[in-house]
Order: C-alpha cells, then structure tokens, then sequence
C-alpha cells in the first residue's frame, strides 16, 4: 500500500464530486460545520452521535455499522472519500472505523475541510439524498485496536505514541488548548510513551507532510523503534487514529494499533504507573 | 456538543461560560478577525507555543471570534485565511484573567 492508495488531494475529490460508486462523506464531532456548507454530494456523519454507542462507552457494534452505512446510502463496493475539520481527526478516526469493520476501500482527502475552504473551493449547503442500501461489515479487525489491559502490557516492551501536545503529554494540561481543562482523573502519560504531537505530521495547511519527513520524525527525531509494534494514543483516540493513518497506512509498519480509550480512559484508571514531566 | 466531552474545535471555540469549573482555573484566550472591519467567518485561529510548537486550532466562528484555553505563559497567535492572507500576535495568558486579542487582517 503506498500514499496513493489512500489519500487522495482536492484535486481528485473535486473531479470526482457526483461520480457513482465514489461517496464523499464529512466526519466531524460538532457537525454544524457540515450545515453550514460541505463538498458537493458529501453526507455526513456525527463522531459522537453515529459512531459512538449512546449507553456503553465504545464505539458502535457491527449491527450499528452496518445500520449507519445502510442509511446513509453507502454500499461494500462503494469507494469512500473522508474529510473533515481537525486537520481530519475525526475523518482519520472513521477512516481507522471503516478498515477495522473491514471496508478496504476507503480513502483520506488530504487536508481536509481546511485545505478546501482556504483554497476557496466551492461548498454547499444542498444535502444529498441517496437511496437506501443493504451493507455488511465483517467482524472487528482486532489487530488495529488496543485495549486497556494491552497498553498496560505493553509498557517498556513496545512503542507507545503519546500524540497529545506537550503540554498534555508533561502533564501542564488535561485537554487540548481549545476545550475547557477536565475530563481524566489524573494528568501525565503513560511510562516509556515517546511524545510525537500529531500536529508534527501535519503541515499548516491540514496536508501530511512527505513520507521522507515522516519517517524522519519518527524514526530520527523520536527515536521510535520501527522494528517493534507500535500503539498510538491521545486523549479520546480521534488525533491518535491521525497518527495511526501515518504509521500504518502512509509508512506502512505492519503492527500499528490505536488505543481509542486513550488518556480520558488510562488516566482515571485506578493503580496504573502514570509518569509526569518529559518522556524520560 | 456539551464542553469537553470530546476534542473537537467548535467555530469560535468553547463558550467560557459552558467550561465547567470557574474561569479561576482557566487562562483563556480570545478575540476577533476581521477585515476592513467586516468579521472573516472563514478561516482558522492557531495557537502556537515556544519554538513555533502547535497547541491548538479553531475556525473562527460566524463574527470572527476564537477563543482558547491555554496554560499560563507566552503563546503566538496565528491566524490563517483563504486567499493566503494572515496574521500573528503574540499574547500572554494568565490564570484567571481573558486575554482579548483583536486581529485585523
């Protein structure tokens, strides 16, 4: 798999904009973006709303995904094009979504929402009304999920990603600058995590920066052990599936998973080693 | 969406009074884009920290605000918009206080 196969530019999405079979799709936590103007034909899907479970703390089940893709008209052979704000956070979190329920062909629109808008491309507001569709997802690829108790297991023995700010990962803030400070019990990371911020793979414009560059920053800069297995994490596992794009899908390291429980989950657990201050 | 239930950047950042705790415990970081006056209701606030280090990003909302929750110290500003245009402030954010930055493209 190469940067080709998975991110394409606004270029392609606009020459394919109303091409059957091709689905763009916008993905974002606080979708009034989405209403106020989109890419031509793009659905939406809600980060919270449709991809999280409204009672148990977890994503939706197979049976929900494949409720959510029958509704929005969205087919197993259909190519789906993701974009979103957040320099594509929660469009690289569905995109982790979609390949873990099995959907192989899925692509990232590199730079998301913000490239398109400061390049003044066209939005709308018109929404798109696609028929309904029969989809099956397979079962949850386990391979590209951590869990609590692996990212436990994992300390000192394999590369764990802190992708929070620095001041999150130091343990100065619990959430990033823009929201209020709450959410976990405890502040700091996880012990051994290197601190690679998800904003170093991205360039100003929301686009990712070369492959040379990333393999620098990583490999160079951060000292990360490609040899080994890697888990990504941040805070709710939105900017780590970002980081998990780059490392398994842009640079190809086989064993890349996230840790969606992320911060929010490991910093309120009781017992667990915390460390404070720099990555050590 | 209520505050802080997830890390996404609302148009003009979170509303201080939607942040829960008081604003005793936030330093916050706010303020206006416009040109000729006129708010830019496209385009992106970025907050950057020492040695350019990304923080954090909003779009700027309908009247051009933005708005942060930073830790204390010095912080850059940067504003981006369409048609290449933008800007950058250097702003200092304290415990406590709102620190109101007017930007004027």
């Amino acid at each position: 798999m190469s940067r080709s196969d998975v991110l394409v530019d606004a270029d392609w999405a606009e020459a394919h904009i109303g091409e059957p079979g091709v689905v763009i799709v916008e993905v974002d936590e606080d979708t009034s973006a989405y209403d106020k103007g989109h890419i031509p034909t793009a659905v939406k899907i809600d980060w919270k709303k449709d991809l999280q479970d409204p009672v148990r703390r977890d994503f939706v089940d197979k049976t929900g995904f494949e409720a959510l893709l029958s509704e929005r008209g969205i087919s197993n052979d259909d190519t789906v094009l993701l974009y979103g704000g957040n320099n594509n956070w929660f469009a690289a979190y569905a995109y982790w979504y979609f390949r873990l329920y099995g959907h192989d062909k899925v692509l990232l629109l590199d730079g998301g929402r913000k490239k398109w808008e400061l390049d003044s491309r066209e939005l709308t507001k018109d929404v798109p009304q696609r028929p309904r569709t029969s989809y099956t997802a397979t079962e949850q690829d386990a391979s590209l999920r951590a869990l609590r108790d692996e990212v436990i297991a994992a300390i000192g023995k394999r590369n764990l990603v802190d992708v929070r700010s620095p001041d999150e990962f130091t343990g100065r803030l619990l959430a990033p600058a823009h929201l209020p400070q709450e959410q976990a019990q405890r502040a700091g990371h996880i012990p051994t995590a290197r601190n690679v911020p998800w904003s170093k793979a991205a360039n100003e414009d929301g686009t990712f920066r070369s492959d040379d560059e990333l393999r620098s920053l990583y490999q160079d800069e951060a000292a990360l052990d490609f040899s080994r297995d890697t888990i990504a994490y941040c805070r709710i596992g939105e900017r780590s599936a970002h980081t998990w794009f780059v490392l398994h899908e842009l640079l190809g390291l086989p064993n890349v998973k996230n840790y969606d429980g992320s911060w929010t989950e490991y910093g309120s657990l009781v017992g667990v080693p915390i460390e404070l201050g720099e990555a050590r | 969406m209520s505050a802080g239930d997830g890390c996404g950047a609302p148009a003009g950042g979170v509303s201080v009074s939607a942040a829960t705790g008081t604003l005793v415990d936030q330093a916050v970081v706010e303020g206006r884009v416009t040109r000729e006056g006129t708010p830019v209701s496209t385009g992106y606030a970025r907050l950057l920290g020492t040695g350019d280090e990304f923080v954090a990003e909003v779009p700027l909302g309908d009247d051009g605000g933005f708005r942060f929750f930073a830790a204390p110290g010095s912080w850059t500003l940067r504003v981006l918009a369409p048609n290449g245009l933008r800007a950058e402030r250097s702003v200092e954010a304290d415990h406590g206080q709102v620190t109101k930055v007017e930007v004027a493209l």
